[in-house]
C-alpha cells in the first residue's frame, strides 16, 4: 500500500472514487432512457470547452463543465423540438464539438494537440489540487441529483409520456438529467478521458443487470462496480505503468463479460428456485407427455 | 350528475403537416364510461393525448374537471394508461418500481410514506398482481404488462380514469381481470375514458360511445347494440386480406 504516500496518488484515487460512484449513477437514467451514447456526445462537445479554456487562460475543467452543460441542454432541447432531423443535428454538435477543441487549443499560445490527449484519453497522475476541488463538488451535485431524485427521475426515464400525466415537471427533468450527465463527463475527463467516459457510464450499468431484478439493485451494483473498477485501474496503472483510463474501462469491461458468465447458471437456478418454491406459480417447463418429443416447443 | 370531468370543444391536431382532429367536439361527465372507437388511424389515440397534453392542439378548448388543461395541475385526480406493449424500460425494475411511479403525484418530492406504499401495494392488489410485487416486469406476460400498467394509474386513487386501448394484446385471463378491475372503479363512482378498437368485454360497462372517423367525429350516443363490432357506424373493417380486394384473385382456392 505504499502508492498511499504520495500526495499524486491520493488525489488519483480520490478522483477515481468519485468518477467510480458518479458515472453509472447518471448512467443507469441514460440507458434506461434508451439514450446510452449520450455520454459519449457530451464528451466530443466537452472538447471544444477544454480548446476554450487553454485558449482563454482558464481552467480547462470549468470551461469544459460549462459547455458540455450548454451542449447538453442544446441535444436536449433538440429532441424535444426537431423530431424529424434530430440525429442529423446531434451529429453536428458532436463533431462541430470535436473540430472545435482541436481547433481552439491548436490556437492558443500554450496549448497543443498533447494537452488535448491528456483530456481524450485522462491523465490520473497529473490531478492538481483545484482539479480534486472542482471534481468534489461536481461529484457531489451529480450524487444529490441522482439520489436524491432518483423516484422523478426513474418515473421520467421509464415512461416520460406517463410522467407527465403524473404532473412531473417532465422537460426540467430531462433537461436536469443532461446537465447532470454533462457534469459527470467533465467530473470524468481528467480520469478515463472525454472519448471513455462513456463507457463508465454505460458498461456497469450493463454489467450489474446481469444480476438483478430491480432498478434499485442495478443502482448498488452498477455503483459498486464503478468504484472497484477505479480503484483497481488506477493500482494497477501505478504498479504495472499502464494508462489508467484504459485500465479501468477494459477492467469495467472483463466485470461485464464475468458477471454475464455468471449471470446464466444463476438464472437457472433461480427458476428452478421458483419452479419448486412455488407449485402455485407459472412452472418453469412445460409439462409435456413422456410420448412426445420434448423440444420445448408446443404449437398453441 | 352533468358536472363535466373531461371538455373537448372545436380541438384541432395535427401531426407534421396532417390533420389528425378536425373539431372534435367530446364531454365526458362525472360517473361516465364513455368508449372512443374507431378504425386505425381516425385521431382516437390522439384525441386522449390531447387531453393529458402530450399532443400540441392547433385550435380548440380543453377542460379537464372545469379547468383549462394548460392551467390544470391537479394531475393525481388522472390515472393514465398509455398505450404501450411492455411497461420494462431498458434497466430491469420491479413490479413495485414500477407502479410507485403513479403515487408520485401524491407525494411531497417523491418522498413516499407508509400510507404511499400501502396504495401501491393496494393497487397491485387490485389488477390481482401482489404475489408479483418484487418480480422484475421482464418476466411477465403481456397481459399481466398491461395489469402492471393499470396498477400504475390505479396508484394515486384517481377520479378520472383515461385508458388508451387496455386490452390490445392481451391473454382472456387478464381480459377478465381487467375488466373485473375497471367494474369495480366505476361501482366506486370512478370516469373512465376508454380507447378501444371493438368493445369487447368491456362492453356492458359502457355508458356511451363516441365514435371517430378520420378525425371527426361519427357517432355520439349509447354503445351500438350490435352483433359484434361489425354494426358500428363508420366502422372501417381491415382485414388481412383487404389488399386483395384491389385486384381479383384467381386463384380458384375461394371461388
Amino acid at each position: 500500500m505504499d502508492f498511499l504516500n504520495y500526495d499524486f496518488m491520493q488525489r488519483a484515487l480520490l478522483a477515481a472514487v468519485l468518477v467510480g460512484i458518479t458515472a453509472p449513477a447518471v448512467g443507469i437514467y441514460l440507458v434506461q432512457r434508451r439514450q446510452a451514447l449520450m455520454g459519449d456526445g457530451i464528451g466530443h462537445v466537452a472538447m471544444t470547452g477544454v480548446g476554450l479554456g487553454f485558449l482563454l487562460s482558464w481552467s480547462p475543467v470549468w470551461m469544459a463543465t460549462l459547455v458540455s452543460v450548454l451542449g447538453a441542454v442544446l441535444m436536449e432541447l433538440i429532441r424535444w423540438y426537431g423530431r424529424t432531423r434530430g440525429d442529423i443535428a446531434l451529429a453536428m454538435l458532436f463533431y462541430g464539438g470535436m473540430a472545435g477543441g482541436v481547433m481552439f487549443i491548436n490556437l492558443a499560445p500554450t496549448g497543443s494537440n498533447a494537452n488535448l490527449t491528456s483530456y481524450l484519453f485522462g491523465s490520473l497522475s497529473t490531478v492538481s489540487e483545484s482539479d480534486v476541488t472542482a471534481i468534489v463538488l461536481l461529484a457531489a451535485f451529480v450524487v444529490l441529483v441522482t439520489l436524491g431524485l432518483r423516484r422523478q427521475l426513474f418515473a421520467v426515464s421509464q415512461d416520460e409520456e406517463f410522467a407527465r400525466v403524473t404532473g412531473l415537471p417532465v422537460r426540467a427533468l430531462n433537461l436536469l438529467t443532461a446537465i447532470t450527465a454533462a457534469v459527470t463527463v467533465t467530473v470524468a475527463m481528467r480520469v478515463v478521458g472525454l472519448l471513455l467516459v462513456s463507457a463508465l457510464m454505460v458498461v456497469p450499468v450493463a454489467a450489474a443487470q446481469q444480476l438483478s431484478r430491480s432498478f434499485a439493485a442495478t443502482f448498488a451494483i452498477a455503483v459498486g462496480i464503478g468504484v472497484t473498477v477505479t480503484i483497481g485501474g488506477t493500482v494497477t496503472s501505478y504498479y504495472q505503468d499502464v494508462p489508467p483510463g484504459a485500465t479501468i474501462v477494459l477492467l469495467t469491461i472483463g466485470a461485464f463479460i464475468a458477471l454475464t458468465a455468471l449471470a446464466a447458471p444463476l438464472a437457472r437456478r433461480r427458476a428452478r428456485a421458483m419452479a419448486t418454491g412455488e407449485p402455485a406459480g407459472d412452472p418453469a417447463e412445460c409439462a409435456i407427455p413422456a410420448s412426445r418429443e420434448s423440444d420445448g416447443k408446443v404449437g398453441v | 350528475m352533468t358536472e363535466p370531468v373531461i371538455s373537448l370543444r372545436g380541438v384541432r391536431a395535427e401531426l407534421g403537416s396532417r390533420p389528425v382532429l378536425r373539431g372534435i367536439d367530446l364531454t365526458v361527465n362525472r360517473g361516465e364510461v364513455v368508449a372512443l372507437l374507431g378504425a386505425n388511424g381516425s385521431g382516437k389515440s390522439t384525441a386522449v393525448r390531447s387531453v393529458i397534453g402530450q399532443v400540441p392542439v392547433s385550435a380548440g378548448e380543453i377542460e379537464l374537471f372545469g379547468t383549462p388543461r394548460a392551467r390544470f395541475r391537479d394531475w393525481a385526480r388522472v390515472g393514465y394508461v398509455p398505450q404501450r406493449t411492455t411497461a420494462a424500460g431498458g434497466v430491469p425494475a420491479t413490479v413495485t418500481e414500477i407502479v410507485s411511479s403513479g403515487r408520485l403525484s401524491r407525494t411531497r418530492f417523491g418522498v413516499f410514506r407508509k400510507a404511499d406504499r400501502a396504495a401501491v401495494r393496494h393497487a397491485l392488489e387490485l389488477v390481482g398482481m401482489a404475489d408479483r410485487a418484487k418480480d422484475s416486469v421482464d418476466a411477465l406476460s403481456g397481459g399481466q404488462h398491461q395489469r402492471v400498467l393499470i396498477a400504475r394509474a390505479l396508484a394515486s386513487d384517481p377520479e378520472l380514469l383515461i385508458m388508451d386501448e387496455p386490452m390490445a394484446g392481451v391473454d382472456l385471463a387478464s381480459q377478465e381481470v381487467l375488466a373485473r378491475t375497471l367494474r369495480e372503479q366505476v361501482a366506486a363512482g370512478a370516469t373512465v375514458l376508454l380507447v378501444l378498437h371493438e368493445l369487447g368485454p368491456l362492453e356492458p360497462l359502457i355508458d356511451r360511445a363516441v365514435v371517430l372517423r378520420d378525425g371527426c367525429v361519427l357517432h355520439d350516443g349509447p354503445p351500438p347494440k350490435a352483433v359484434g363490432q361489425h354494426a358500428l357506424p363508420g366502422h372501417d373493417h381491415v382485414h388481412p386480406h383487404a389488399a386483395h380486394d384491389a385486384e381479383p384473385i384467381r386463384t380458384g382456392l375461394l371461388s
